[in-house]
């Protein structure tokens, strides 16, 4: 028994859940939110590269690559909007955000 | 050892190691080992990656992600200088609702994969390609001709990245002098210089 693109798909599934369920349970820490998406990303980033290389169509390569690019900017933007915030609310809960209650 | 069975170990070791440190960068306490538990995890994946032969991504993904990303990340953690250490939430009832969700997305998932698509996904391994070729220049040739537009469209998107995080944390110093480049423009010159029409005075007290 070989590595088939099923091991690959798996894989990516567990790293997929165990990001999502950081960003369910870190709600104290917008940090860490913004660090499981990075990792949420990453798992995509692998399904695109496994069915791009078993399929042989490099075109998938080429969306990783864009998806890092956005990921990339995501994060430079996140991280400026998290310092703005920290400056304002001295707190980093993403409970405390809530003055825009409609 | 055959080489297809190294393949195999390299495989389950790295993935282990990749969820283990991805489960540590969601339940880890103090955020710095957070942030390097994702480092060592982009680590793991780009192991992986090079095992499917994708040599450029990974090399990219190193570079580019530990690289800078996650340096930035750790600037801001430190800047931010978060004092006290926020518990855990694992223990409240939303957020157990929240994981049991989770929990079954990925039952869900794993049942999709390994069972009910088995047939339809393609189960022949790997096809390995010979010591000429190059990854590299297949994205690069791709790249600059299919997708030489979406290539553009990246770039502009880094670009508006880079002005957007400067305007959103630049900061304003009361003892800077710096000027106001509108108020500068719109100054109209009438209001600061005047051309005044006076008779010629006389010489100070000499008799001509």
């Amino acid at each position: 028994m070989s590595l088939t693109l099923n091991h690959y798909l798996i894989f990516s599934t567990l790293l997929f859940m165990v990001s999502l369920g950081g960003i369910f349970a870190n709600r104290r820490n917008i940090l860490v939110v913004l660090m499981s998406l990075e990792l949420l990303l990453l798992s995509v980033n692998t399904n695109f590269i496994a069915f791009s290389k078993f399929i042989g169509d490099v075109d998938g390569q080429v969306f990783v690559f864009f998806i890092l690019t956005v990921a990339a900017a995501e994060a430079a933007i996140g991280l400026a909007i998290l310092v703005m915030l920290y400056r304002n609310k001295k707190s980093l809960d993403v409970d405390d955000i809530n003055e825009l209650e409609g | 050892m055959s080489p297809e069975l190294l393949i195999q170990i390299l495989f389950y070791l790295f993935g282990a190691l990749a969820i283990g440190s991805g489960m540590a960068v969601v339940s880890v306490r103090n955020t710095v080992y957070s942030a390097l538990f994702l480092v060592f995890c982009f680590f793991n994946v780009a192991i992986l990656w090079m095992l499917l032969e994708a040599e450029f991504l990974a090399i990219i993904l190193v570079l580019v992600y530990v690289g800078a990303v996650m340096v930035l990340f750790l600037f801001v953690i430190m800047m931010l200088d978060i004092k006290k250490v926020t518990k855990s939430q694992f223990k409240s009832g939303y957020t157990k609702a929240a994981l049991l969700i989770a929990a079954a997305m990925l039952v869900e998932l794993m049942m999709l994969f390994g069972y009910r698509m088995k047939s339809q996904l393609p189960a022949d391994e790997l096809i390995r390609q010979g010591e000429s070729y190059s990854n590299v220049t297949e994205i690069g040739m791709t790249l600059f001709t299919d997708y030489v537009y979406a290539f553009e469209v990246a770039a502009v998107i880094l670009l508006v990245a880079i002005v957007a995080a400067i305007m959103l944390t630049i900061r304003k110093r009361p003892e800077n002098k710096q000027i106001d480049a509108s108020k500068q423009i719109h100054v109209n010159p009438a209001d600061r210089f005047r051309v005044v029409s006076m008779d010629a005075e006389k010489g100070n007290g000499e008799e001509s």
